[in-house]
């Protein structure tokens, strides 16, 4: 299969060099366009059930009333934001120790999806701090760890386009990325090593969820539907990245060629 | 080819565990600023200076509030407690909807002479419990959890208590899950 792919990738890329390097992207091209518009389906049809249970039939909260329907967004965006920002990490890992070139696209795919998903937490936690704690912001751990993990992705963002090369660029968001990753176990665990105006997470590994369970399914739904939405996104624009690369690819070595056959014929 | 790569990941990995001991030591060296309050047990133990503005943090202690009016401007003064200290708190201005006694609060302010908390901000804490208004209702009533006393009963307990049939909305929940 894996020979299959880089042929018909050689075969079209008039034998360039390098082009070999995408002998894994081609077949994920393949194998993704088969599951995107799955991955899209189940995060339409999940993320509607679970919204759409949240916002108007799930129970109210007995103190915080209806102001409580907000967590149904903020808390899989937040959970989003996290783990977008762990895949992000381990594609760096595979960047920089095997030199994986599908990782670095999605590595810089990931980021603005992660940011947006960082984005929707800060502001949706934002509209629901101030009736219920009566402050739109305060800078206590769990807050001010989210604010830096925003700043880290948009650090992304900017650092992989920020080179002429698109190698270079890579390796530089991967170091940034990888730096960042102190900042996980502070976000998770900074509610239960300081003291902070968060409460600290209804949902563990360990315990029961002090959650009531009417509550708690359209979350559940919710949060998988966010997350397949999220893998879609992150699917959906690494293919991009994939065929915009192959098609530069192309015109530099057409262009090449070109400039290869002029020389030619002004030598004879 | 194989020993690059493995030198590269011992690098990343040693790297790693530099950065992260970096990091550990220094947000435990510190450890007292990154908290967001004071808990009344440390006031206690280490009085900040007088005029220092710092937040307070602990739970509105039950029977406690009193509320006034001190010239049109709504006044309340109440005692938090974290359960081993206490401290008196007076307040001007609007509290927050979730106050209440038994709630966790963090006000912002100073200690005035006689050694009580001016507040010129009070915040609501919340915990991490959510529950529907009959669940609550049916813990107090049964004489499990009296909110003005402190955090609710162990969540296996409630959480997937049926609700009485009263509330429309909370019957549609039951029917979709």
């Amino acid at each position: 299969m894996n020979m299959d792919a880089s042929a018909t990738l050689l075969s079209s890329g008039s034998g360039g060099r390098g082009l070999h390097r995408f002998a894994n992207p081609g077949r994920f091209l393949r194998l993704s366009g088969k599951v995107l518009p799955w991955l899209a389906a189940f995060a339409l049809v999940l993320t509607l059930i679970g919204l759409g249970w949240g916002l108007f039939f799930a129970p109210a909260d007995w103190q915080q009333g209806d102001a409580v329907r907000i967590m149904y967004i903020h808390v899989p965006a937040a959970w989003l934001a996290s783990s977008g920002y762990l895949g992000l990490a381990i594609c760096s890992v595979l960047s920089l120790v095997w030199r994986h070139p599908l990782a670095d696209l999605a590595a810089m795919e990931i980021g603005p999806v992660g940011a947006g998903a960082t984005f929707l937490c800060l502001a949706t936690g934002s509209l629901w701090g101030k009736p219920m704690w009566g402050a739109w912001w305060v800078w206590d751990a769990r807050l001010t760890s989210v604010l830096v993990l925003f700043f880290l992705y948009l650090g992304h963002i900017a650092l992989v386009r920020a080179f002429d090369s698109p190698e270079r660029g890579a390796r530089a968001g991967a170091i940034l990325a990888l730096v960042g990753v102190v900042n996980l176990p502070i976000i998770k665990f900074s509610v239960d090593w300081w003291n902070t105006l968060h409460q600290p997470a209804s949902i563990s590994f360990t315990g029961s969820p002090t959650m009531y369970v009417g509550m708690l399914w359209p979350l559940l739904f919710s949060a998988l539907g966010m997350t397949f939405g999220f893998a879609a996104i992150v699917v959906a624009r690494t293919r991009a990245g994939v065929m915009e690369r192959r098609i530069r690819g192309l015109l530099l070595a057409r262009a090449q060629q070109e400039a290869g056959a002029r020389l030619e014929a002004a030598a004879s | 080819m194989m020993t690059r790569k493995r030198r590269r990941l011992i690098v990343l990995l040693v790297c790693g565990l530099g950065l992260g001991s970096a990091a550990g030591l220094s947000l435990w060296a510190l450890s007292s600023d990154v908290a967001f309050f004071t808990s009344p047990t440390e006031l206690v133990q280490h009085p900040p200076g007088p005029d220092r503005v710092f937040r307070l943090g602990g739970l509105v202690e039950a029977g406690s509030v009193k509320r006034g009016d001190a010239g049109g401007k709504p006044t309340a003064s109440f005692r938090v407690t974290d359960g081993a200290a206490t401290v008196a708190v007076n307040f001007v201005g609007l509290l927050p909807d979730l106050f209440r006694e038994g709630q966790g609060i963090v006000a912002l302010g100073s200690l005035a002479p006689d050694g009580s908390f001016r507040a010129q901000e009070v915040l609501a804490k919340h915990d991490e419990t959510y529950m529907p208004k009959e669940v609550a209702e049916a813990l107090k009533k049964s004489g499990h959890w009296n909110p003005e006393k402190g955090a609710p009963p162990p969540a296996s307990t409630w959480n997937t208590m049926a609700v009485p049939a009263k509330d429309a909305k909370a019957d549609d929940t039951k029917a979709g899950g």
